[in-house]
């Protein structure tokens, strides 16, 4: 039970958890970043507003773009989608069960870099200190024969420490846009928790028995993947062995261990040892014919077709595709001949 | 490293306790918040009783919704209570019981927010120092040409210069803080009051055997729940396994059956070589492996391996020229 259990936790780990751990490490990734970066708010009505959204805008749609480049399951859903339907038809509900949870997990170091700018309050600040108005906090004589374009100036100036001279007014603006600005986050906040709660407790109510179908679909698709390109791998490494071996035979003339068998079965280790070190030289005991496979190994590389005689063995018996059935050969009287090709066999379903 | 292997074990060793974790990190999420969240007193009459009662309402808001979500149970209530009747008759003392679980679980972060911002007082100071006397004190700064409101609204403010070089607002604020303090002490008496009442006084309201009926009930739940989805897993890796080993056979070109070799065979054929004949499926040729390549997108296998799950298992028997059995799998 505990060996299944680590099995299990470690093929969930391939999907799931993992694609979760990258999801948090994002989100850690985006506050830092934030604590990190120097905002320099540039003090001028044209620019200021422009600044402010840029910041608050900008870097989430980067995030959510990175969280789509991370994650593998884009190139997965891709494929199923752009497949043709072959034998296997194609089924739009597992596509938008894909879609949707990479787009959630991708949502959420957006979301933190949100919730993180509107709490700190610096880039409201930057962009609506223009829209203040300053006879809220007192001191009406600043601005009394001021243009315009002189009060927004001004106003412009408030969130450089270093450029409004008049400290408790600066204080006092930053302050109340800070408030707001912290309103405003956590109002997001709610509402993206909201979402999700009614997300994910209500959906129940709705489907799901076709919920579990497509959940248990789309990660199949996800582990067949996987299975091919083991397979393939694996394929790719006997192919690359099996082709090998029958390069060096060509070279060396000899058929080499292939069709050697012992005629006992007791034999001793040593005996065991020294024949493998001869199996392992595969028949190139001479300096000129190793040299040949070097050379040819470049020059003539062999083609991609492995000989049908060496990975048959000695069968030759040709039978239908079928499994029932019965078919007969011959077989020799001894069972140690080598040059003898032929056997009969009665083969029955069970 | 091991007593902290041994603490996660006993977390992980059943779902209740799982859950109880889960609702502990919660609560020191919802303080490590508290303690990062830079409160921003407006300092302005109209605007300082919507601000704190915001952050004092808000977030408790949101911790009980995240509560709710990431507590497993929850799923598994609304399982129960949504789904058909069917082979299986429904309980409503479980659904009911994984209810009231979830909700005292999902109800501690909320509350330990509130408690710690009663029992810090900022909160407080911000919502209520307008509602102070100011007579009460002494060294109301009167030069700055404030009404009274305006200026008991700064309170909170510790850098605004009307307070520099003044006892008053120090004052006022120690004096809100008691009150928020004591407030907060009073929350946490009857909480807990009523905690243990409760504890007490459950064995007079209900059975006790329904009781650990109902738990055992839900925790299996929770169990079927998770083996579940564990052998789905397992299931879709097997399915996987046998399809694309399936669809690799579909390529072979010939029509030869690879049989065993008969055990007195012995050693004819180095093992590897089995092995290796047995990885390539019969697919030997670059083009046959093109082909597979390309097919492999172009026309995706159906998702049906009964053949290869059903595969009959072959006995052989091995005759000689005259007939006679030289080895027999029967």
């Amino acid at each position: 039970m505990d060996k299944f259990r680590m099995m299990f936790q470690f093929l969930q780990s391939n999907q799931e958890s993992f694609m979760n751990g990258i999801c948090g490490i994002m989100a850690l990734a985006s506050a830092q970043m934030y604590s990190v970066f120097e905002f320099s708010c540039p003090c001028m009505p044209e620019y200021n507003y422009t600044y402010g959204m840029a910041l608050l805008v900008v870097p989430p749609i980067w995030f959510f773009l990175l969280g789509f480049v991370l994650n593998n399951n884009v190139s997965v859903l891709a494929e199923e989608w752009k497949r043709p339907t072959g034998r296997r038809r194609k089924d739009p509900s597992i596509l938008r069960y894909m879609f949707c949870s990479i787009t959630q997990r991708s949502l959420i170091a957006p979301a933190v870099w949100v919730c993180v700018t509107l709490m700190d309050g610096k880039s409201f600040l930057c962009a609506f200190s223009v829209n203040l108005d300053i006879d809220r906090f007192g001191n009406h004589s600043l601005i009394t024969g001021m243009s315009e374009a002189e009060k927004l100036k001004l106003l412009a100036r408030i969130p450089c420490k270093d450029l409004f001279e008049h400290q408790e007014i600066r204080v006092a603006a930053t302050r109340y846009i800070k408030c707001i600005s912290q309103a405003c986050g956590w109002m997001v906040l709610l509402m993206m928790t909201f979402t999700a709660f009614l997300i994910r407790a209500i959906r129940p109510c709705f489907t799901q028995a076709a919920f579990l179908k497509t959940k248990y679909w789309s990660h199949y698709i996800d582990i067949e993947r996987k299975m091919f390109d083991e397979t393939c791998k694996e394929h790719a490494k006997s192919f690359a062995k099996v082709c090998i071996h029958q390069y060096f035979e060509s070279i060396s003339g000899e058929m080499g261990h292939l069709h050697r068998h012992h005629s006992g079965k007791d034999e001793s280790e040593e005996e065991e040892e020294k024949k493998s070190d001869e199996d392992k030289l595969l028949g190139i005991r001479v300096q000129d014919d190793m040299n040949k496979v070097l050379w040819n190994w470049h020059t003539c590389k062999p083609a991609l077709a492995l000989r049908k005689d060496q990975t048959d063995g000695e069968n030759n018996g040709k039978m239908n595709g079928g499994a029932n059935g019965a078919a007969s050969g011959f077989v020799n009287g001894h069972a140690h001949d080598v040059a003898k090709k032929e056997w009969a066999v009665y083969y029955s379903k069970i | 490293m091991e007593r902290l292997k041994l603490v996660l074990q006993y977390f992980q060793s059943n779902s209740e306790s799982i859950s109880n974790g889960v609702c502990i990190i919660l609560a020191l999420v919802s303080v490590k918040l508290y303690t990062s969240f830079d409160f921003n007193c407006p300092c302005l009459p109209q605007y300082n009783k919507l601000y704190s009662l915001g952050v004092m309402i808000v977030p408790p808001i949101i911790l009980f919704f995240l509560g709710v979500l990431v507590n497993r149970h929850t799923g598994i209530m609304m399982d129960e209570w949504l789904r058909p009747i069917g082979n299986r008759s429904k309980n409503p003392a479980v659904v009911k019981y994984l209810f009231s679980a979830m909700l005292q679980r999902a109800l501690l972060a909320p509350m330990v927010w509130i408690l710690v911002t009663l029992l810090d007082g900022k909160i407080f100071i911000c919502a209520f120092s307008m509602s102070v006397d100011p007579t009460l004190f002494s060294g109301l700064p009167n030069n700055t040409g404030l009404d009274v409101m305006r200026i008991m609204a700064k309170v909170p403010c510790k850098e605004d210069v009307i307070f520099t070089n003044s006892s008053f607002r120090k004052a006022v604020s120690r004096y809100v803080r008691c009150y928020s303090q004591a407030v907060g002490w009073s929350i946490l008496l009857l909480l807990i009051a009523l905690g243990a009442m409760g504890r007490l006084t459950k064995p007079c309201f209900e059975d006790h055997g329904t009781f650990l009926q109902t738990r055992y009930w839900s925790n299996y739940l929770d169990v079927e729940q998770k083996l579940f989805d564990e052998t789905c897993v397992l299931h879709a890796r097997d399915f996987a396994r046998k399809c694309v080993v399936q669809f690799f056979e579909n390529m072979r070109e010939d029509t030869i059956l690879h049989l065993p070799h008969p055990s007195f065979f012995t050693n004819c054929k180095e093992e590897w070589e089995d092995e290796e004949e047995e990885r390539l499926h019969g697919v030997t040729k670059e083009e046959q492996m093109n082909q597979l390549l390309t097919e492999w997108f172009d026309c995706k296998p159906e998702l049906d391996v009964t053949r290869i799950a059903h595969r009959p298992t072959m006995c052989v028997t091995w005759e000689d020229r005259e007939g006679r059995t030289l080895y027999s799998d029967v």
